[in-house]
Protein backbone atom coordinates (compact mmCIF):
# COMPACT_ATOMS: atom_id res chain seq x y z
CA UNK A 1 0.00 0.00 0.00
CA UNK A 2 1.66 3.27 -1.14
CA UNK A 3 0.06 6.87 -1.18
CA UNK A 4 -0.77 6.30 -4.66
CA UNK A 5 -2.82 4.12 -4.47
CA UNK A 6 -4.53 5.51 -1.34
CA UNK A 7 -5.42 8.61 -3.63
CA UNK A 8 -6.68 6.60 -6.78
CA UNK A 9 -8.87 4.71 -4.02
CA UNK A 10 -9.92 7.88 -2.65
CA UNK A 11 -10.41 9.42 -5.92
CA UNK A 12 -12.29 6.16 -7.10
CA UNK A 13 -14.57 6.43 -3.51
CA UNK A 14 -15.16 10.44 -4.35
CA UNK A 15 -13.76 11.02 -0.94
CA UNK A 16 -11.61 14.05 -0.23
CA UNK A 17 -8.42 13.13 1.55
CA UNK A 18 -6.05 15.54 2.41
CA UNK A 19 -2.62 15.15 2.03
CA UNK A 20 -1.67 15.41 5.17
CA UNK A 21 -3.80 12.76 6.41
CA UNK A 22 -3.21 10.36 3.39
CA UNK A 23 0.03 8.76 5.45
CA UNK A 24 -1.93 7.85 8.27
CA UNK A 25 -4.46 6.30 5.94
CA UNK A 26 -1.93 4.18 4.29
CA UNK A 27 -0.53 3.15 8.06
CA UNK A 28 -4.45 2.01 8.91
CA UNK A 29 -4.98 -0.17 5.49
CA UNK A 30 -1.46 -1.28 5.86
CA UNK A 31 -2.62 -2.93 9.27
CA UNK A 32 -6.10 -4.20 8.17
CA UNK A 33 -4.27 -5.85 5.10
CA UNK A 34 -2.27 -7.58 7.21
CA UNK A 35 -5.26 -8.87 9.24
CA UNK A 36 -6.13 -10.23 5.80
CA UNK A 37 -3.15 -11.58 5.30
CA UNK A 38 -3.48 -13.59 8.71
CA UNK A 39 -6.84 -14.70 8.43
CA UNK A 40 -5.60 -15.74 4.66
CA UNK A 41 -2.96 -18.12 6.43
CA UNK A 42 -5.79 -20.16 7.33
CA UNK A 43 -6.43 -23.16 5.11
CA UNK A 44 -10.04 -23.19 3.77
CA UNK A 45 -8.90 -25.92 0.96
CA UNK A 46 -12.01 -27.83 1.79
CA UNK A 47 -14.65 -25.29 2.90
CA UNK A 48 -17.08 -23.78 0.46
CA UNK A 49 -16.43 -19.62 0.06
CA UNK A 50 -19.58 -17.69 1.68
CA UNK A 51 -20.75 -14.48 0.27
CA UNK A 52 -22.67 -13.55 3.26
CA UNK A 53 -22.05 -14.10 7.14
CA UNK A 54 -25.83 -15.33 7.26
CA UNK A 55 -26.46 -18.96 6.15
CA UNK A 56 -29.71 -17.84 4.56
CA UNK A 57 -31.51 -18.08 0.92
CA UNK A 58 -32.58 -14.92 -0.63
CA UNK A 59 -36.75 -15.11 -0.05
CA UNK A 60 -38.44 -13.50 -3.63
CA UNK A 61 -41.21 -11.37 -3.55
CA UNK A 62 -44.14 -11.64 -6.04
CA UNK A 63 -44.59 -9.62 -8.91
CA UNK A 64 -46.48 -7.12 -7.91
CA UNK A 65 -46.61 -3.18 -7.82
CA UNK A 66 -47.56 -1.51 -5.08
CA UNK A 67 -45.56 1.77 -4.59
CA UNK A 68 -47.29 4.52 -4.72
CA UNK A 69 -46.23 7.69 -6.39
CA UNK A 70 -44.24 9.92 -3.76
CA UNK A 71 -42.68 12.06 -6.16
CA UNK A 72 -42.95 15.47 -3.89
CA UNK A 73 -42.37 13.88 -0.60
CA UNK A 74 -38.82 13.17 -1.72
CA UNK A 75 -38.03 15.99 -3.66
CA UNK A 76 -38.82 17.92 -0.82
CA UNK A 77 -35.21 16.11 -0.06
CA UNK A 78 -33.70 17.07 -3.08
CA UNK A 79 -31.32 20.21 -3.51
CA UNK A 80 -32.78 21.08 -6.96
CA UNK A 81 -35.56 19.30 -8.65
CA UNK A 82 -37.92 21.04 -11.74
CA UNK A 83 -40.45 19.69 -13.73
CA UNK A 84 -40.42 16.78 -11.63
CA UNK A 85 -36.96 16.40 -12.64
CA UNK A 86 -34.11 15.85 -9.69
CA UNK A 87 -31.78 18.72 -11.36
CA UNK A 88 -28.01 18.38 -11.60
CA UNK A 89 -24.65 20.46 -13.03
CA UNK A 90 -24.36 19.44 -16.61
CA UNK A 91 -22.91 16.41 -16.98
CA UNK A 92 -21.47 15.35 -20.76
CA UNK A 93 -19.68 12.55 -21.94
CA UNK B 1 4.01 -4.88 -45.68
CA UNK B 2 0.56 -5.43 -46.34
CA UNK B 3 -1.15 -7.10 -43.37
CA UNK B 4 -4.65 -8.69 -43.86
CA UNK B 5 -6.70 -7.88 -41.12
CA UNK B 6 -9.64 -10.24 -39.16
CA UNK B 7 -12.36 -8.50 -37.23
CA UNK B 8 -13.16 -10.29 -33.77
CA UNK B 9 -16.59 -8.43 -32.17
CA UNK B 10 -18.28 -9.62 -28.81
CA UNK B 11 -21.31 -8.71 -27.94
CA UNK B 12 -23.35 -7.27 -24.69
CA UNK B 13 -27.16 -7.56 -25.06
CA UNK B 14 -29.16 -5.74 -22.08
CA UNK B 15 -32.53 -7.14 -22.23
CA UNK B 16 -35.03 -5.29 -19.74
CA UNK B 17 -37.42 -7.65 -18.98
CA UNK B 18 -40.97 -7.61 -18.95
CA UNK B 19 -42.01 -7.18 -15.22
CA UNK B 20 -44.78 -5.72 -13.74
CA UNK B 21 -42.43 -3.97 -10.75
CA UNK B 22 -38.82 -3.58 -10.44
CA UNK B 23 -35.82 -6.08 -9.54
CA UNK B 24 -35.52 -4.96 -6.06
CA UNK B 25 -38.75 -2.75 -5.57
CA UNK B 26 -42.50 -2.81 -5.70
CA UNK B 27 -42.19 0.06 -7.72
CA UNK B 28 -44.35 0.00 -11.69
CA UNK B 29 -42.25 -0.38 -14.71
CA UNK B 30 -44.48 1.24 -17.18
CA UNK B 31 -42.44 3.18 -20.17
CA UNK B 32 -43.65 6.58 -20.28
CA UNK B 33 -44.82 7.57 -17.05
CA UNK B 34 -44.35 11.37 -15.91
CA UNK B 35 -40.66 11.98 -14.88
CA UNK B 36 -39.64 10.73 -11.08
CA UNK B 37 -43.28 8.87 -10.83
CA UNK B 38 -41.91 5.47 -10.42
CA UNK B 39 -39.11 5.84 -8.65
CA UNK B 40 -39.51 4.76 -4.85
CA UNK B 41 -37.57 5.15 -1.92
CA UNK B 42 -35.59 1.90 -2.81
CA UNK B 43 -34.89 3.15 -6.28
CA UNK B 44 -33.68 6.53 -4.82
CA UNK B 45 -30.75 4.59 -2.79
CA UNK B 46 -32.74 6.43 0.19
CA UNK B 47 -30.98 5.07 4.00
CA UNK B 48 -32.59 2.42 5.29
CA UNK B 49 -34.38 0.53 2.57
CA UNK B 50 -33.54 -3.16 1.59
CA UNK B 51 -33.59 -4.58 -1.95
CA UNK B 52 -36.08 -7.39 -2.26
CA UNK B 53 -35.39 -9.75 -5.44
CA UNK B 54 -38.52 -10.33 -7.38
CA UNK B 55 -39.33 -13.63 -8.74
CA UNK B 56 -40.53 -13.10 -12.00
CA UNK B 57 -37.20 -11.48 -13.08
CA UNK B 58 -35.46 -14.78 -11.89
CA UNK B 59 -37.94 -17.07 -13.60
CA UNK B 60 -37.13 -15.23 -17.01
CA UNK B 61 -33.50 -15.10 -16.42
CA UNK B 62 -33.67 -18.84 -15.96
CA UNK B 63 -36.47 -19.07 -19.11
CA UNK B 64 -33.42 -17.28 -21.38
CA UNK B 65 -30.73 -19.28 -20.10
CA UNK B 66 -32.59 -22.83 -20.46
CA UNK B 67 -33.17 -21.65 -23.87
CA UNK B 68 -29.86 -21.03 -25.14
CA UNK B 69 -28.78 -24.53 -23.44
CA UNK B 70 -26.85 -22.99 -20.48
CA UNK B 71 -25.90 -24.04 -17.16
CA UNK B 72 -28.21 -22.27 -14.20
CA UNK B 73 -26.40 -21.65 -11.03
CA UNK B 74 -28.27 -23.19 -8.32
CA UNK B 75 -26.76 -20.66 -5.89
CA UNK B 76 -26.34 -17.56 -7.85
CA UNK B 77 -25.05 -14.18 -5.94
CA UNK B 78 -25.25 -10.40 -6.52
CA UNK B 79 -22.41 -8.09 -6.95
CA UNK B 80 -22.09 -3.94 -6.38
CA UNK B 81 -20.51 -2.54 -9.28
CA UNK B 82 -19.21 0.48 -7.93
CA UNK B 83 -18.95 4.01 -9.81
CA UNK B 84 -20.36 7.50 -9.69
CA UNK B 85 -22.76 8.88 -12.05
CA UNK B 86 -26.22 11.11 -11.16
CA UNK B 87 -28.55 8.97 -12.57
CA UNK B 88 -27.29 6.12 -10.48
CA UNK B 89 -28.36 7.48 -6.71
CA UNK B 90 -27.00 4.82 -4.16
CA UNK B 91 -23.38 4.95 -6.44
CA UNK B 92 -23.26 1.82 -7.27
CA UNK B 93 -24.98 -0.71 -9.39
CA UNK B 94 -26.70 -3.97 -7.96
CA UNK B 95 -25.18 -6.80 -10.89
CA UNK B 96 -23.83 -9.59 -10.60
CA UNK B 97 -20.00 -10.76 -11.16
CA UNK B 98 -19.08 -13.93 -9.51
CA UNK B 99 -21.10 -17.00 -10.02
CA UNK B 100 -24.12 -14.91 -12.64
CA UNK B 101 -27.68 -17.25 -12.62
CA UNK B 102 -26.90 -18.33 -16.38
CA UNK B 103 -23.57 -19.51 -17.71
CA UNK B 104 -22.65 -20.99 -20.91
CA UNK B 105 -25.25 -22.12 -23.74
CA UNK B 106 -24.69 -21.08 -27.80
CA UNK B 107 -27.26 -19.90 -30.46
CA UNK B 108 -27.05 -20.91 -33.71
CA UNK B 109 -26.73 -18.47 -36.62
CA UNK B 110 -27.21 -17.51 -40.67
CA UNK B 111 -23.48 -17.28 -41.52
CA UNK B 112 -22.96 -16.64 -45.15
CA UNK B 113 -25.74 -19.92 -45.69
CA UNK B 114 -23.99 -21.93 -42.74
CA UNK B 115 -24.82 -21.97 -39.81
CA UNK B 116 -22.90 -21.07 -36.50
CA UNK B 117 -22.37 -21.50 -33.60
CA UNK B 118 -21.56 -18.16 -31.01
CA UNK B 119 -21.44 -19.32 -27.59
CA UNK B 120 -22.78 -17.29 -24.64
CA UNK B 121 -20.31 -16.44 -21.86
CA UNK B 122 -22.73 -15.70 -19.54
CA UNK B 123 -26.20 -13.88 -18.79
CA UNK B 124 -26.63 -11.68 -15.36
CA UNK B 125 -29.22 -10.30 -13.88
CA UNK B 126 -29.09 -6.83 -12.50
CA UNK B 127 -30.54 -3.45 -12.30
CA UNK B 128 -31.19 -0.21 -14.60
CA UNK B 129 -29.97 3.22 -14.11
CA UNK B 130 -32.27 6.15 -14.55
CA UNK B 131 -32.05 8.18 -17.23
CA UNK B 132 -30.18 11.76 -17.72
CA UNK B 133 -30.85 14.26 -20.27
CA UNK B 134 -28.91 17.20 -21.37
CA UNK B 135 -30.51 19.00 -23.58
CA UNK B 136 -33.37 20.15 -21.58
CA UNK B 137 -31.59 22.82 -19.58
CA UNK B 138 -28.61 24.75 -20.47
CA UNK B 139 -26.27 24.88 -17.49
CA UNK B 140 -27.88 21.83 -16.48
CA UNK B 141 -28.20 18.00 -16.63
CA UNK B 142 -32.41 16.92 -15.44
CA UNK B 143 -32.90 13.07 -14.21
CA UNK B 144 -35.37 11.23 -14.68
CA UNK B 145 -35.37 7.59 -12.13
CA UNK B 146 -38.48 5.81 -13.38
CA UNK B 147 -36.24 3.58 -14.84
CA UNK B 148 -33.88 3.17 -12.19
CA UNK B 149 -34.20 -0.35 -10.88
CA UNK B 150 -35.81 -2.33 -13.95
CA UNK B 151 -34.84 -5.80 -14.37
CA UNK B 152 -32.47 -6.45 -16.84
CA UNK B 153 -30.18 -9.65 -17.94
CA UNK B 154 -26.94 -8.50 -19.63
CA UNK B 155 -26.23 -11.48 -22.00
CA UNK B 156 -21.95 -11.26 -22.95
CA UNK B 157 -21.03 -13.38 -25.96
CA UNK B 158 -17.55 -15.02 -26.50
CA UNK B 159 -15.56 -12.80 -29.42
CA UNK B 160 -17.34 -15.29 -32.19
CA UNK B 161 -18.42 -12.56 -34.73
CA UNK B 162 -16.19 -11.66 -37.81
CA UNK B 163 -18.20 -9.22 -39.31
CA UNK B 164 -20.98 -6.55 -38.25
CA UNK B 165 -23.42 -8.63 -40.41
CA UNK B 166 -23.00 -11.38 -37.95
CA UNK B 167 -23.43 -9.46 -35.17
CA UNK B 168 -26.35 -8.30 -36.22
CA UNK B 169 -27.59 -11.72 -37.22
CA UNK B 170 -26.68 -12.91 -33.24
CA UNK B 171 -28.61 -9.75 -31.86
CA UNK B 172 -31.58 -10.37 -34.43
CA UNK B 173 -31.63 -14.26 -32.99
CA UNK B 174 -31.39 -12.58 -29.69
CA UNK B 175 -34.39 -9.93 -30.03
CA UNK B 176 -36.25 -12.54 -31.72
CA UNK B 177 -35.67 -15.64 -28.82
CA UNK B 178 -36.50 -13.07 -25.85
CA UNK B 179 -40.06 -12.09 -27.56
CA UNK B 180 -40.45 -15.37 -28.03
CA UNK B 181 -40.09 -16.39 -24.15
CA UNK B 182 -42.15 -13.53 -23.52
CA UNK B 183 -39.76 -11.95 -21.10
CA UNK B 184 -38.96 -8.76 -23.13
CA UNK B 185 -41.13 -6.65 -25.47
CA UNK B 186 -38.22 -6.22 -27.79
CA UNK B 187 -38.88 -1.84 -28.18
CA UNK B 188 -35.12 -0.47 -29.58
CA UNK B 189 -36.51 2.81 -29.87
CA UNK B 190 -37.67 2.96 -26.01
CA UNK B 191 -34.33 1.20 -25.00
CA UNK B 192 -35.64 -2.24 -24.09
CA UNK B 193 -33.65 -3.59 -26.23
CA UNK B 194 -29.75 -2.32 -26.78
CA UNK B 195 -25.90 -3.52 -26.48
CA UNK B 196 -22.44 -2.50 -26.32
CA UNK B 197 -20.43 -4.28 -28.94
CA UNK B 198 -16.69 -5.24 -28.25
CA UNK B 199 -14.63 -4.72 -31.32
CA UNK B 200 -10.47 -5.79 -32.19
CA UNK B 201 -8.24 -6.60 -35.36
CA UNK B 202 -5.96 -8.78 -35.81
CA UNK B 203 -3.51 -10.70 -38.44
CA UNK B 204 -5.94 -13.23 -40.23
CA UNK B 205 -4.65 -16.69 -38.91
CA UNK B 206 -3.43 -15.54 -35.76
CA UNK B 207 -5.34 -17.03 -32.77
CA UNK B 208 -4.97 -14.49 -30.34
CA UNK B 209 -6.75 -11.54 -29.54
CA UNK B 210 -5.97 -7.85 -30.64
CA UNK B 211 -6.93 -4.72 -28.41
CA UNK B 212 -10.24 -4.04 -28.14
CA UNK B 213 -12.41 -1.27 -27.61
CA UNK B 214 -15.98 -1.17 -26.53
CA UNK B 215 -18.92 0.88 -28.02
CA UNK B 216 -22.12 2.04 -26.04
CA UNK B 217 -25.55 2.16 -26.43
CA UNK B 218 -26.35 0.92 -29.59
CA UNK B 219 -30.28 0.66 -30.32
CA UNK B 220 -30.60 0.05 -33.31
CA UNK B 221 -29.93 -3.05 -35.84
CA UNK B 222 -28.76 0.15 -37.94
CA UNK B 223 -26.48 1.59 -35.86
CA UNK B 224 -24.86 -1.79 -34.34
CA UNK B 225 -23.81 -2.36 -38.07
CA UNK B 226 -22.81 1.24 -39.02
CA UNK B 227 -20.76 1.35 -35.39
CA UNK B 228 -18.85 -1.41 -36.22
CA UNK B 229 -18.23 -1.02 -39.52
CA UNK B 230 -16.82 2.15 -38.73
CA UNK B 231 -14.99 0.53 -35.59
CA UNK B 232 -13.25 -1.84 -38.40
CA UNK B 233 -11.91 0.66 -40.69
CA UNK B 234 -10.65 2.90 -38.37
CA UNK B 235 -8.43 0.62 -36.33
CA UNK B 236 -7.27 -0.74 -39.44
CA UNK B 237 -6.30 2.84 -40.33
CA UNK B 238 -4.53 2.43 -36.66
CA UNK B 239 -2.50 -0.45 -36.87
CA UNK B 240 -1.66 -0.06 -40.58
CA UNK B 241 0.16 3.04 -39.67
CA UNK B 242 1.77 0.96 -37.37
CA UNK B 243 0.26 3.10 -34.17
CA UNK B 244 -1.72 0.84 -31.39
CA UNK B 245 -5.33 0.91 -30.71
CA UNK B 246 -6.24 1.98 -27.51
CA UNK B 247 -8.52 0.26 -24.96
CA UNK B 248 -11.17 2.76 -24.75
CA UNK B 249 -15.15 3.16 -24.23
CA UNK B 250 -16.19 5.05 -27.49
CA UNK B 251 -19.69 6.29 -27.90
CA UNK B 252 -21.34 5.74 -31.62
CA UNK B 253 -22.79 9.39 -32.91
CA UNK B 254 -25.21 8.08 -35.93
CA UNK B 255 -25.59 11.53 -37.13
CA UNK B 256 -22.16 11.70 -37.86
CA UNK B 257 -21.69 7.89 -38.66
CA UNK B 258 -18.33 8.04 -36.28
CA UNK B 259 -17.44 6.50 -33.38
CA UNK B 260 -15.65 9.16 -30.27
CA UNK B 261 -13.31 8.66 -27.23
CA UNK B 262 -15.41 8.63 -23.86
CA UNK B 263 -12.49 9.75 -21.73
CA UNK B 264 -14.68 10.20 -19.23
CA UNK B 265 -15.40 6.39 -18.49
CA UNK B 266 -11.78 5.75 -18.61
CA UNK B 267 -11.29 6.44 -14.56
CA UNK B 268 -14.40 4.53 -13.39
CA UNK B 269 -13.48 1.86 -15.18
CA UNK B 270 -12.42 -0.33 -11.79
CA UNK B 271 -15.39 -0.78 -10.26
CA UNK B 272 -14.20 -2.77 -7.37
CA UNK B 273 -17.11 -5.53 -6.91
CA UNK B 274 -18.00 -6.85 -4.07
CA UNK B 275 -20.77 -9.24 -3.15
CA UNK B 276 -23.92 -6.86 -1.91
CA UNK B 277 -24.84 -7.38 1.56
CA UNK B 278 -28.01 -6.84 1.48
CA UNK B 279 -29.03 -9.74 -0.49
CA UNK B 280 -28.32 -13.27 0.16
CA UNK B 281 -27.95 -15.98 -2.51
CA UNK B 282 -30.67 -16.97 -4.42
CA UNK B 283 -31.05 -20.57 -4.09
CA UNK B 284 -32.77 -22.35 -7.43
CA UNK B 285 -34.18 -25.50 -6.71
CA UNK B 286 -33.81 -28.38 -9.63
CA UNK B 287 -37.99 -28.34 -9.21
CA UNK B 288 -37.87 -24.64 -9.95
CA UNK B 289 -35.83 -25.30 -13.16
CA UNK B 290 -38.27 -28.83 -13.72
CA UNK B 291 -41.32 -26.01 -13.75
CA UNK B 292 -40.10 -23.59 -16.07
CA UNK B 293 -38.45 -26.31 -18.70
CA UNK B 294 -42.44 -27.51 -18.62
CA UNK B 295 -43.88 -24.31 -19.29
CA UNK B 296 -41.22 -22.92 -22.54
CA UNK B 297 -42.75 -21.87 -25.31
CA UNK B 298 -41.59 -23.22 -28.51
CA UNK B 299 -38.39 -21.76 -29.49
CA UNK B 300 -38.01 -19.98 -32.99
CA UNK B 301 -35.94 -22.98 -34.52
CA UNK B 302 -37.79 -25.20 -33.60
CA UNK B 303 -41.17 -23.52 -34.97
CA UNK B 304 -39.02 -22.67 -38.29
CA UNK B 305 -38.37 -26.64 -38.75
CA UNK B 306 -41.80 -27.29 -37.78
CA UNK B 307 -42.98 -24.91 -40.40
CA UNK B 308 -40.74 -26.13 -43.17
CA UNK B 309 -41.83 -29.75 -42.31
CA UNK B 310 -44.91 -29.49 -41.99
CA UNK B 311 -46.30 -26.95 -44.53
CA UNK B 312 -43.33 -27.98 -47.29
CA UNK B 313 -42.78 -24.25 -47.46
CA UNK B 314 -39.76 -22.75 -48.54
CA UNK B 315 -36.76 -21.56 -45.81
CA UNK B 316 -37.11 -18.16 -46.96
CA UNK B 317 -41.00 -17.82 -46.15
CA UNK B 318 -40.62 -19.35 -43.22
CA UNK B 319 -37.83 -16.72 -42.43
CA UNK B 320 -40.18 -14.22 -42.74
CA UNK B 321 -43.15 -15.41 -41.07
CA UNK B 322 -41.37 -16.76 -37.79
CA UNK B 323 -39.31 -13.45 -37.68
CA UNK B 324 -42.00 -12.02 -35.34
CA UNK B 325 -43.81 -14.33 -32.75
CA UNK B 326 -47.22 -12.47 -33.66
CA UNK B 327 -47.13 -12.79 -37.15
CA UNK B 328 -46.74 -16.65 -37.23
CA UNK B 329 -49.07 -16.81 -34.50
CA UNK B 330 -51.56 -15.14 -36.88
CA UNK B 331 -50.44 -17.30 -39.92
CA UNK B 332 -51.32 -20.82 -37.93
CA UNK B 333 -54.82 -19.21 -36.83
CA UNK B 334 -55.29 -18.36 -40.89
CA UNK B 335 -54.25 -22.15 -41.80
CA UNK B 336 -56.11 -24.06 -39.55
CA UNK B 337 -59.62 -22.14 -41.32
CA UNK B 338 -58.90 -21.94 -45.01
CA UNK B 339 -59.11 -24.73 -47.60
CA UNK B 340 -56.43 -23.81 -49.47
CA UNK B 341 -52.81 -24.43 -50.37
CA UNK B 342 -51.01 -23.46 -47.24
CA UNK B 343 -48.37 -21.76 -49.77
CA UNK B 344 -51.15 -19.97 -51.05
CA UNK B 345 -51.57 -18.08 -47.22
CA UNK B 346 -47.95 -17.72 -47.09
CA UNK B 347 -47.70 -15.64 -50.15
CA UNK B 348 -50.86 -13.79 -49.16
CA UNK B 349 -49.51 -12.93 -46.07
CA UNK B 350 -46.09 -12.03 -46.79
CA UNK B 351 -46.89 -10.03 -50.23
CA UNK B 352 -50.52 -8.44 -49.64
CA UNK B 353 -50.85 -8.46 -45.77
CA UNK B 354 -47.37 -7.64 -44.70
CA UNK B 355 -46.68 -4.55 -47.36
CA UNK B 356 -49.61 -2.95 -46.05
CA UNK B 357 -48.40 -3.18 -42.42
CA UNK B 358 -45.06 -1.59 -44.00
CA UNK B 359 -47.16 0.85 -45.76
CA UNK B 360 -48.90 1.98 -42.71
CA UNK B 361 -46.02 1.69 -40.49
CA UNK B 362 -47.81 -0.82 -38.35
CA UNK B 363 -46.00 -3.74 -36.55
CA UNK B 364 -47.21 -7.16 -37.35
CA UNK B 365 -48.29 -7.97 -34.00
CA UNK B 366 -50.95 -4.59 -34.19
CA UNK B 367 -52.05 -5.54 -37.44
CA UNK B 368 -56.48 -4.73 -37.84
CA UNK B 369 -57.42 -7.56 -39.86
CA UNK B 370 -58.48 -10.73 -37.49
CA UNK B 371 -56.89 -13.87 -38.50
CA UNK B 372 -60.49 -15.06 -38.95
CA UNK B 373 -61.65 -12.65 -41.51
CA UNK B 374 -58.21 -12.69 -43.28
CA UNK B 375 -58.53 -16.77 -43.48
CA UNK B 376 -62.65 -15.81 -45.25
CA UNK B 377 -60.88 -13.58 -47.59
CA UNK B 378 -58.17 -15.93 -48.46
CA UNK B 379 -61.49 -18.81 -49.00
CA UNK B 380 -62.90 -15.95 -51.17
CA UNK B 381 -60.40 -16.23 -53.32
CA UNK B 382 -59.76 -20.17 -53.63
CA UNK B 383 -63.10 -20.42 -53.84
CA UNK B 384 -62.91 -18.45 -57.03
CA UNK B 385 -65.97 -15.82 -55.59
CA UNK B 386 -63.42 -12.69 -56.20
CA UNK B 387 -60.65 -12.12 -57.97
CA UNK B 388 -57.03 -12.29 -56.96
CA UNK B 389 -57.04 -8.37 -58.14
CA UNK B 390 -60.49 -7.62 -55.92
CA UNK B 391 -59.33 -9.31 -53.15
CA UNK B 392 -56.15 -7.38 -53.07
CA UNK B 393 -58.84 -4.17 -53.06
CA UNK B 394 -61.47 -5.67 -50.69
CA UNK B 395 -58.06 -6.37 -47.94
CA UNK B 396 -57.36 -2.98 -48.09
CA UNK B 397 -60.60 -1.74 -47.63
CA UNK B 398 -61.06 -4.91 -44.70
CA UNK B 399 -57.94 -2.82 -43.04
CA UNK B 400 -59.44 0.77 -43.16
CA UNK B 401 -62.73 -0.46 -41.82
CA UNK B 402 -62.75 -3.12 -40.03
CA UNK B 403 -65.23 -5.15 -41.93
CA UNK B 404 -65.61 -8.37 -42.86
CA UNK B 405 -64.18 -9.35 -46.33
CA UNK B 406 -68.20 -10.97 -46.48
CA UNK B 407 -69.41 -7.55 -45.70
CA UNK B 408 -67.28 -5.82 -47.91
CA UNK B 409 -68.06 -7.59 -51.14
CA UNK B 410 -71.80 -7.80 -50.81
CA UNK B 411 -71.71 -3.92 -49.85
CA UNK B 412 -69.82 -2.71 -52.94
CA UNK B 413 -70.94 -5.69 -55.34
CA UNK B 414 -68.06 -7.36 -55.90
CA UNK B 415 -67.96 -10.78 -56.81
CA UNK B 416 -66.63 -12.72 -59.38
CA UNK B 417 -68.06 -13.36 -62.53
CA UNK B 418 -67.46 -17.17 -63.51
CA UNK B 419 -70.55 -17.27 -65.45
CA UNK B 420 -69.78 -18.77 -68.78
CA UNK B 421 -72.59 -18.07 -70.24
CA UNK B 422 -71.84 -14.18 -69.56
CA UNK B 423 -67.94 -14.40 -70.28
CA UNK B 424 -68.94 -15.47 -73.73
CA UNK B 425 -70.84 -12.78 -74.45
CA UNK B 426 -67.98 -10.21 -73.40
CA UNK B 427 -65.58 -12.13 -74.50
CA UNK B 428 -67.79 -12.02 -78.33
CA UNK B 429 -68.23 -8.33 -77.97
CA UNK B 430 -64.84 -7.42 -77.48
CA UNK B 431 -63.57 -9.46 -80.23
CA UNK B 432 -66.28 -7.76 -82.73
CA UNK B 433 -65.02 -4.21 -81.79
CA UNK B 434 -61.06 -5.05 -82.32
CA UNK B 435 -61.55 -7.09 -85.31
CA UNK B 436 -58.91 -5.42 -87.16
CA UNK B 437 -56.44 -6.91 -83.93
CA UNK B 438 -58.03 -10.25 -84.60
CA UNK B 439 -56.76 -10.46 -88.27
CA UNK B 440 -53.71 -9.29 -86.51
CA UNK B 441 -53.63 -11.91 -84.24
CA UNK B 442 -54.98 -14.49 -86.76
CA UNK B 443 -51.42 -13.32 -88.84
CA UNK B 444 -48.96 -14.03 -86.39
CA UNK B 445 -49.28 -11.27 -83.50
CA UNK B 446 -49.33 -14.11 -80.78
CA UNK B 447 -48.35 -11.22 -78.19
CA UNK B 448 -52.27 -9.57 -78.61
CA UNK B 449 -53.62 -12.51 -76.58
CA UNK B 450 -53.07 -10.52 -73.49
CA UNK B 451 -54.69 -7.35 -75.17
CA UNK B 452 -57.91 -9.29 -75.44
CA UNK B 453 -57.91 -10.69 -72.14
CA UNK B 454 -57.29 -7.22 -70.73
CA UNK B 455 -60.12 -5.89 -72.95
CA UNK B 456 -62.16 -8.10 -71.50
CA UNK B 457 -61.61 -7.75 -67.76
CA UNK B 458 -61.76 -4.24 -68.63
CA UNK B 459 -65.25 -4.60 -70.36
CA UNK B 460 -66.37 -6.67 -66.85
CA UNK B 461 -65.14 -4.02 -64.79
CA UNK B 462 -62.82 -6.23 -62.94
CA UNK B 463 -65.03 -8.75 -62.32
CA UNK B 464 -64.86 -11.80 -65.09
CA UNK B 465 -62.76 -14.75 -63.58
CA UNK B 466 -59.61 -14.43 -65.96
CA UNK B 467 -59.17 -17.60 -65.98
CA UNK B 468 -62.30 -18.45 -67.54
CA UNK B 469 -61.53 -16.13 -69.80
CA UNK B 470 -58.47 -17.28 -70.94
CA UNK B 471 -60.23 -20.69 -71.58
CA UNK B 472 -63.05 -19.43 -73.57
CA UNK B 473 -60.92 -16.50 -75.46
CA UNK B 474 -58.52 -19.31 -76.80
CA UNK B 475 -61.58 -21.60 -77.89
CA UNK B 476 -63.26 -18.78 -79.63
CA UNK B 477 -59.54 -18.13 -81.12
CA UNK B 478 -59.44 -21.01 -82.56
CA UNK B 479 -62.53 -21.91 -83.44
CA UNK B 480 -62.97 -18.75 -86.06
CA UNK B 481 -59.74 -20.21 -87.69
Amino acid sequence: MDKETVSKIANLANIELDDSKVNEVVNNLEKILKLVDEMNSVDTSNLNPMSHPLNLKQELRDDIVLEPNQRELFQENSPNSHDGYYIVPKIID
Amino acid sequence: MDIEYESVIGLEVHVQLKTKSKIFSQASTNFGANPNTQACAVDLGLPGVLPVLNKEAVRMAITFGLAVGARIENNSIFARKNYFYPDLPKGYQISQYEIPIVSGGSLDINANGELKKIRITRAHLEEDAGKSIHDLYENESAIDLNRAGTPLIEIVSEPDMRSSKEAVEYLKKIHNLVRYLDICDGNMQEGSFRCDANVSLRAKGSNELGIRTEIKNLNSFKFVEQAINFEISRQTQVLSKGNNVVQETRLYDPNKNQTRSMRSKEEANDYRYFPDPDLLPVEITKETITKIMENMPELPDKRKTRFMDEYGLEEYDVDILISEKSLSNYFEKVVKKVTCDVKFVANWMITELLALSNKHSILPANIPVSPSDFSCLINAISDKRISSKQAKTILEKMWKSGKSPDEIIDEEGFSQISDEGQINKLVDNVLKNHYKSVEEYKNGKDKLFGFFVGEIIKESKGKANPQIVTQILKEKLKDDN
